[in-house]
C-alpha cells in the first residue's frame, strides 16, 4: 500500500505542482492570480486527447499543438482578463476577470467536447502496476519543467529579464525593458506550463471538463503553502500535497481525503497567510 | 449636543421623505412579484419561485461581495447543505424526522457555522485567497453528497422536504417564497444602512482607517458570515422542495456563478442591483430558450464586460444623484466657533507619554530612543528632514506598528503595542498623509463612520431595525452633519466622496477624527495640497479643536504653520529626536536650522 500510496501521491503531486508553477509563471510578471491555471492544465488533457485520439495525429505532433494551442489561450487571457485591469491592481478586479476568462473556457470544453470523461492514449508504453506510464509520467514531465525554467531564469537573457520584472516592475522598465512583452511571453509560457501538467496528467485525470476547477483548487494549494511566486515552494508543497492527500485516499477513504485537504488549506491560511516559504507582506500605512 | 436632539419630528418627516424614493422600487417589485400569479401560468410561477430563492440567498451574499467586497464564489455549497440538511432531517432517516417549519432553522444554524468556518480565511486574507477556500468548499461538499450514502443517498438522491397546506401547491409554496424573499431583503437592507453596513464598506475600502476608527474587522465580518451562511441554508431548504427530488449534480458550480455574477451585475454596494441582476439572470436563459446550454458562458460575458466597460453596475445606471454637476468654485469656509456645541469642554486630562521608543525596518533604524510628551489643550508639533521618523511615530502611537523597545502611557494606563483598533476606546483619533476616504460612500457616511464605537445597538438589532439602532442612527447622523457644518463641508454631505477634491477630503478626514470627541488628534500632514487661505482656515479650526482641551500632535512641513500655532515643538533627524522646546526656541536653534529649516 504504501508503494500505491508513493506513486500516486507522486504522480498527483507533481500535477498540482506544475499546475502551482502555472500560477507563478504569470503572477511574477504581472501580480495577477489567475483562474486559468487550472483551466489550461484541463486543456492539455482535452487538446491532447482531441488531437491523438479523435483527429489521429501522430503524438508528437498532438503534443506539439497542444502546447501551441495552450500557450495561444495564455496569450487570449493576457489580453483580454489581465492588461485591461492591471492599471488598477489594488482593486483586484482581475480575480473577476480571469474567472470570466476561466469559466468561458471550461463552458465551451464542456460543450464542445462532451461532460464526461474521456480517455487519453497511452504516450510511451512503458512500465505497469505502481511503475506504469500514468504515474512516472507527471514526475518526469515536472522534473524536466524545473530544469528547463532554472536554465531559462539562470542562463538565458529572456529569463534573467523575467526576474527583473518579477523583483521590480518600475526598475525594469526604466531600464529599458520590454515589460509588455514580457508579459505576453510569460503568459505563453504560462500556458505551456499548464499544458505540459494536463497532458502529462492526461492518463491519471482523463480528459475531462470539470478537472479545470479542480484543478485550479488543488493547484493552488501549493502556491498558499509554498508562498506566492515561489516555484521551489509551489513543487515542495505539491508534492506534499499530493502525497497527503493520496496517503488520506488511501487511510480513510475518498470523502476524508478531500475534507483533509480542505482543512489543511483553511489551517495554513489561517496559521501563516504568507505561505511556509513565503516573506512577510508590505507596510500597510 | 442639546442643540442637536431639539428637532425630533423634522428629522422624522425628512427621513421619510428622503427614504421614499428608495423603499418605491422594492414595493414596486414586491407589487409586481405578488400579481404574478393573476397573470401568468404554472411555468412563469416556477421561474419566480426559483427567482425567489435565489434572492433570499443573494441578499445575505450580497453583503459579503457587495458590501464587504469579499470575492465568495462557492455560495452553492452552502445552498447544498441547507438542501440536504433540510431533506435529511425531514425525511427522518438519521434521526427521527422533524416537521419542515423545524427543519429550516436547524438548517440556517447549520449554514452560519459553515459560512463562518468557509469565511475564516477572509479575516486574515482578500481577494483571490478567499475566492479559493470558497470554490474549494464547494469542491468538497459536492463530492461528500456524492459519497456519504447512508445519509445523502449519494448519486440516487433524497426527497426533497414538503411544506403542508397551504404552501403545498405552487402558487402557495411561491407566496411562501416570496414572504422569505420580502423579510431577508428588509433585513439585509437595515444591515446595510446602519453602522454595521457602513463599517463593512469601511473595512472594504479603507481598512486602515477603519482601523483607526475602532471597527473590528473579525467581528464584522463573522456576523456577515453567520448572516449570509443562515440565509444559504434556507435557500438551500427551500431549493429542496421546488426540486422535490435533490441529487448532487443538481448543484452545479453554474449556480454558484449565478449569484456572485447577478451581485456584480447589480453594482457594489446596493440592494436594488443586485435584486434586478438577480430577477434578469434567472429570467435571462428563460427567454432565449436556445441560450439555455450556453447560460454560463452568458454570464461570464457578462461578468466580463461588467468589470471591463462597467465596474459599478446597474447601481452606477440608477445612480442619477451623483451626476448632477458640482459648483466648481466652492471653498472651504469652517466654522470652529460651532465645535463648542458639539465637542464637549475638556479640564485637565492625561498625558501621552513616550519614552524610549525604538523601531526599525530590517537594518534601517526608523525610530531610535524617542521621548514625546502629548499634553491636554496644547498644540505639539512634529517636524524634520523627509525619512526622520514622524509619520512612523504616529503609527506607532496608533499601534499600527509595535515599538521594539520603549513604552507608550496615555495617564497612568500602558497603551497597548501594535493594536490599532484599541486606539478609538482610548479617545486616540488621527488622519492620514494621504486621504483614506471611503469614495463610493457619502461625505455624510465617511464622517459618521468615525463614531462606530460609539454605536450602542448590537447587530441584531441593526438587522431588526429594533429602536435602540434607530437612535444610534439619528445621533450619529446629527453629529456629523454638525462636524461637517465645523469643518465647511456641510453643502457637500450627500455627494460621493470621490468626486470632491483633495482640500475637501482632508477637512473630511478631520471631521471624521472629531466624531470621536478625542481627547487626542493625532494629524499627519493635514496642510499638504491645500491652498494658502485653506491652511490659515485649517489653522483657525486646529487651535479651536485645541481650546476645547483635546491634546494635537501635528505633523508638518509647512514651517509657518508649525510657527503659528504651536506650543511645543519636536524636531526629528533620523529617529532622534534634534532639538525640543517652545518655536521661538527652535526657530533659532541652530542644528535645526542647518539641518532642516535652511538659513
Amino acid at each position: 500500500m504504501l508503494a500505491s500510496i508513493l506513486a500516486s501521491g507522486l504522480a498527483a503531486g507533481a500535477i498540482y505542482a506544475l499546475v502551482g508553477v502555472t500560477y507563478n509563471t504569470m503572477f511574477s510578471t504581472s501580480r495577477v492570480m489567475s483562474f486559468t491555471a487550472g483551466q489550461l492544465a484541463m486543456l492539455g488533457g482535452v487538446f491532447g486527447s482531441m488531437f491523438t485520439l479523435k483527429l489521429g495525429l501522430p503524438i508528437i505532433v498532438g503534443f506539439v499543438l497542444t502546447l501551441v494551442c495552450c500557450a495561444i489561450i495564455g496569450i487570449i487571457t493576457e489580453f483580454v482578463a489581465v492588461r485591461p485591469v492591471l492599471k488598477s491592481l489594488d482593486q483586484h478586479l482581475y480575480v473577476l476577470s480571469t474567472l470570466a476568462v476561466a469559466l468561458m473556457i471550461q463552458q465551451v470544453a464542456a460543450i464542445k467536447w462532451g461532460t464526461e470523461p474521456q480517455p487519453f492514449p497511452r504516450l510511451v508504453g512503458f512500465g505497469e502496476a505502481i511503475l506504469d506510464e500514468k504515474f512516472w509520467l507527471p514526475v518526469a514531465a515536472c522534473a524536466v519543467t524545473i530544469l528547463c525554467l532554472e536554465y531559462l531564469y539562470r542562463r538565458t537573457l529572456v529569463g534573467r529579464a523575467f526576474l527583473a520584472i518579477a523583483e521590480d516592475n518600475f526598475a525594469a522598465r526604466a531600464l529599458g525593458l520590454p515589460e509588455r512583452n514580457l508579459r505576453v511571453a510569460s503568459y505563453a509560457l504560462a500556458g505551456v506550463i499548464g499544458g505540459v501538467a494536463g497532458y502529462s496528467g492526461g492518463q491519471l485525470l482523463l480528459a475531462f471538463f470539470a478537472n479545470g476547477g479542480l484543478l485550479n483548487f488543488y493547484g493552488f494549494v501549493p502556491v498558499a503553502l509554498g508562498g506566492l511566486g515561489n516555484n521551489r515552494g509551489a513543487i515542495v508543497g505539491g508534492l506534499a500535497l499530493g502525497l497527503f492527500q493520496q496517503a488520506a485516499n488511501f487511510l480513510v477513504g475518498g470523502i476524508f481525503s478531500s475534507v483533509a485537504v480542505f482543512t489543511l488549506f483553511i489551517v495554513v491560511l489561517l496559521a501563516a497567510p504568507q505561505g511556509l516559504f513565503g516573506a512577510a507582506t508590505a507596510r500597510r500605512v | 449636543m442639546t442643540a442637536l436632539t431639539t428637532t425630533p419630528a423634522q428629522d422624522e418627516t425628512s427621513g421619510w421623505r428622503t427614504a421614499l424614493p428608495h423603499v418605491v422600487p422594492f414595493l414596486g417589485i414586491l407589487v409586481l412579484a405578488l400579481l404574478l400569479p393573476f397573470v401568468s401560468n404554472d411555468y412563469w410561477v416556477l421561474i419566480g419561485t426559483r427567482a425567489a430563492i435565489y434572492w433570499v440567498l443573494i441578499s445575505g451574499l450580497n453583503l459579503v461581495v457587495g458590501f464587504a467586497g469579499h470575492l465568495a464564489i462557492g455560495y452553492v455549497a452552502l445552498l447544498t447543505l441547507g438542501a440536504y440538511t433540510t431533506s435529511v432531517l425531514v425525511a427522518g432517516n438519521v434521526i427521527p424526522a422533524v416537521p419542515v417549519f423545524a427543519a429550516l432553522p436547524i438548517a440556517g444554524l447549520v449554514g452560519a457555522v459553515f459560512g463562518v468556518i468557509v469565511g475564516l480565511p477572509a479575516l486574515r486574507l482578500r481577494t483571490f485567497y478567499f475566492a479559493m477556500s470558497t470554490l474549494g468548499f464547494a469542491t468538497i461538499v459536492t463530492q461528500i453528497a456524492l459519497a456519504w450514502q447512508s445519509v445523502t443517498g449519494g448519486g440516487i438522491g433524497i426527497t426533497g422536504p414538503e411544506f403542508p397546506a397551504p404552501f403545498n401547491t405552487a402558487w402557495g409554496f411561491y407566496g411562501l417564497c416570496i414572504a422569505f424573499a420580502a423579510v431577508t431583503t428588509w433585513m439585509s437592507a437595515n444591515v446595510a444602512r446602519s453602522r454595521f453596513g457602513r463599517a463593512l464598506i469601511a473595512v472594504r475600502d479603507a481598512e486602515v482607517a477603519a482601523e483607526a476608527t475602532g471597527i473590528s474587522k473579525p467581528k464584522m465580518l463573522i456576523a456577515i458570515f453567520l448572516f449570509a451562511g443562515a440565509l444559504a441554508a434556507i435557500a438551500g431548504g427551500l431549493f429542496a422542495t421546488l426540486q422535490t427530488y435533490i441529487t448532487p449534480d443538481a448543484f452545479t458550480f453554474d449556480l454558484s456563478v449565478l449569484f456572485f455574477i447577478a451581485i456584480l451585475i447589480g453594482g457594489r454596494g446596493s440592494i436594488l442591483g443586485p435584486l434586478l441582476g438577480t430577477i434578469i439572470l434567472t429570467i435571462l436563459p428563460e427567454i432565449a430558450a436556445p441560450l439555455a446550454a450556453w447560460s454560463t458562458f452568458l454570464y461570464a460575458v457578462l461578468l466580463l464586460v461588467i468589470v471591463l466597460v462597467m465596474p459599478g453596475g446597474i447601481a452606477a445606471l440608477l445612480d442619477f444623484r451623483n451626476r448632477r454637476p458640482l459648483a466648481s468654485n466652492r471653498s472651504i469656509v469652517p466654522r470652529p466657533a460651532a465645535l463648542a456645541e458639539i465637542v464637549r469642554q475638556r479640564k485637565g486630562g492625561k498625558l501621552l507619554k513616550l519614552r524610549g521608543i525604538e523601531l526599525a525596518f530590517g537594518n534601517v533604524k526608523a525610530i531610535d530612543g524617542l521621548d514625546l510628551d502629548v499634553t491636554p489643550a496644547q498644540i505639539h508639533g512634529l517636524i524634520g528632514p523627509n525619512g526622520s521618523g514622524k509619520t512612523t511615530t504616529l503609527n506607532v502611537i496608533s499601534g499600527y506598528y509595535a515599538a521594539k523597545a520603549g513604552n507608550m502611557t496615555l495617564g497612568d494606563e500602558a497603551l497597548p503595542p501594535g493594536q490599532p483598533t484599541l486606539r478609538a476606546p482610548c479617545g486616540i483619533a488621527r488622519t492620514f498623509q494621504t486621504p483614506r476616504v471611503i469614495g463610493e460612500a457619502s461625505v455624510l457616511q465617511n464622517v459618521m463612520i468615525g463614531g462606530s464605537i460609539e454605536g450602542r445597538a448590537t447587530f441584531v438589532e441593526a438587522m431588526l431595525a429594533l429602536p435602540r439602532n434607530g437612535e444610534d442612527e439619528r445621533k450619529l447622523a446629527a453629529k456629523a452633519r454638525a462636524l461637517l457644518g465645523v469643518v465647511g463641508l456641510e453643502t457637500l454631505a450627500d455627494v460621493r466622496a470621490d468626486r470632491l477634491q483633495h482640500s475637501e477630503l482632508r477637512f473630511i478626514e478631520i471631521a471624521r477624527a472629531l466624531m470621536l470627541d478625542p481627547d487626542f488628534l493625532l494629524l499627519d500632514e493635514p496642510a499638504a495640497g491645500l491652498s494658502n487661505d485653506e491652511i490659515e482656515r485649517l489653522a483657525a479650526l486646529i487651535k479651536a479643536i485645541c481650546a476645547r482641551g483635546t491634546g494635537v500632535l501635528l505633523v508638518e512641513h509647512h514651517a509657518d504653520l508649525i510657527f503659528d500655532i504651536c506650543h511645543q515643538v519636536t524636531v526629528l533627524n533620523l529617529g532622534r529626536t534634534l532639538a525640543a522646546g517652545t518655536p521661538a526656541e527652535i526657530r533659532v536653534h541652530k542644528e535645526v536650522v542647518s539641518a532642516y529649516l535652511g538659513g
